[in-house]
């Protein structure tokens, strides 16, 4: 849900549900990164609340569509982590000296 | 620009252009730890902070695939430890936090008492049993939410039926003596009305869970124990496990825990030599300096394994002009996963990195 003002569309405040630190803190610091966002920020009004509210506010692009292209970013991260983290496995796993079988077991 | 007698920092000839001078190098790429607290520990994120000197702070995506890196240091079935280098501590405690609660496993849920005698009562074993790991891989399994009909898919049906004969001694009950039922439940829901009709139980096996399974599910440690019962006693009951997340009880988390610490540095602010250097490799119980031999009987400290560092400062205790400095690598975490789960720790990973990447999946389709 995105309150903004309907003139500006170059700041404005994401209230997203069923969210909390784990994903508001990740997309607070790929806005950050971002060159065209000069402000971010995230609060949680109340803790039982399921609530966090994330603050973008650009220097002239929709604030919508630099917080889309910084979650799009955040997905690619996350592959590139997965596929290198797969690779150093896969790697650590064919270095491995061949452990004893446990026969009964 | 230079006004007479004004000469601005960046002209200084001392200065490197196109790069940070080296204090600022440190505070953007180290916290710093000193004898009472760290310093530097929020970390300067903005993409603009050093725009003034002409220098972009901004990871953009090209820079982060091509400086990320992961070093796997152990691996075994139950726990691994791996490095992450060139991630921030925003995304590597996203992934600490989905670990320990966003993952899902299997646990106990429901448990349907026929008889307990035994000194534990009811809802005590009831949560005791919920905290048994189970070996049943989760993503086999479908969530069940209240209005579904338990099925193979989404239950997985245990029975517990002990009891300790009058005149033997005591029996302890281990966690081994769980049952595994793949055709579902065995206890009847209602009292037959004809002799011939089908009993309705409790789930609705439409097969075998082998099916589902392709191996027999049971527990993940046989030696836990369950209660203890005197003679005479009896534990009967048959308990169903659902899939779950660590989020809403503890019991569904997959790790004993998850955590990172970030690469401990630890650099001489002066040259220590000969006695002083010896009594700091003393002071260091974890083996982080050692002497080095400059010939003629004169003796270096050197930093040895700055990773073994745990920060117990003592080296910096006592003295009055600090010999070291503490230092830990802003975006190089060392991350351990000890999974108490059927999936092997490193799977358990990429789930939780596949969660993350759910949960922006979600609030992209949501804005748009």
């Amino acid at each position: 849900m995105e309150h903004g003002s309907l003139t500006d569309e170059s700041s404005s405040t994401f209230s997203v549900i069923d969210e909390d630190h784990t994903l508001a803190n990740s997309v607070r610091f790929v806005l950050n990164q971002d060159p065209r966002v000069s402000f971010c920020g995230y609060s949680i009004p109340h803790p039982s609340d399921n609530n966090v509210n994330i603050r973008v506010q650009t220097t002239g692009d929709s604030a919508k569509d630099v917080l889309k292209d910084a979650l799009h970013d955040l997905v690619a991260m996350c592959q590139h982590v997965r596929s290198t983290f797969d690779t150093s496995v896969t790697d650590f796993k064919a270095t491995q000296p061949t452990k004893k079988m446990e026969v009964d077991k | 620009m230079t006004k007479k007698g004004f000469t601005s920092a960046l002209d200084m000839p001392d200065v490197p252009m196109g790069k940070l001078p080296d204090h600022l190098e440190v505070q953007r790429t180290r916290v710093v730890c000193k004898a009472d607290a760290p310093i530097n520990t929020e970390g300067i994120q903005y993409s603009g902070a050093y725009a003034t000197m002409g220098i972009d702070n901004s990871t953009p995506l090209e820079r982060f695939t091509k400086n990320f890196k992961v070093e796997v240091i152990r691996l075994t079935e139950d726990e691994m430890e791996f490095d992450m280098i060139g991630i921030d501590a925003a995304i590597a405690n996203a992934f600490r936090r989905i670990l320990i609660s966003e993952v899902p496993t299997m646990a106990i849920e429901k448990v349907f008492m026929v008889d307990n005698t035994s000194p534990i009562v009811d809802e005590v074993l009831a949560h005791r049993l919920g905290l048994i790991p189970l070996d049943a891989d989760p993503r086999l399994f479908e969530y069940m939410s209240e209005h579904d009909v338990a099925n193979e898919r989404n239950t997985i049906v245990f029975k517990l039926h002990v009891s300790c004969k009058k005149g033997s001694e005591r029996l302890t009950v281990k966690s081994d003596q769980l049952e595994w039922l793949p055709d579902g439940s065995k206890l009847h829901e209602v009292a037959p009305c004809f002799p011939g009709e089908q009993q309705k139980t409790y789930t609705s096996f439409s097969g075998s869970q082998m099916e589902v399974s392709k191996r027999p599910l049971g527990v993940m440690h046989k030696d836990i124990t369950i209660a203890r019962l005197g003679p005479g006693q009896t534990i009967e009951l048959e308990a169903h496990a659902v899939k779950g997340i660590g989020k809403v009880h503890a019991k569904w988390s997959p790790v004993a825990t998850a955590w990172y610490r970030m690469l401990p540095e630890v650099v001489f602010l002066k040259e220590i030599k000969g006695e002083e250097a010896v009594q700091l490799v003393d002071k260091c119980k974890q083996g982080v300096f050692d002497i080095e031999d400059l010939g003629s009987g004169k003796r270096r400290a050197v930093v040895k394994n700055p990773r073994a560092c745990t920060l117990c400062r003592e080296c910096l205790r006592g003295v009055s002009e600090e010999p070291v400095e503490l230092r830990r690598v802003r975006d190089h975490f060392i991350f351990t996963i000890e999974s108490s789960a059927a999936v092997p720790p490193e799977v358990l990973f990429t789930e939780a990195v596949k969660i993350l990447e759910e949960k922006c999946e979600r609030v992209i389709s949501e804005l748009s």
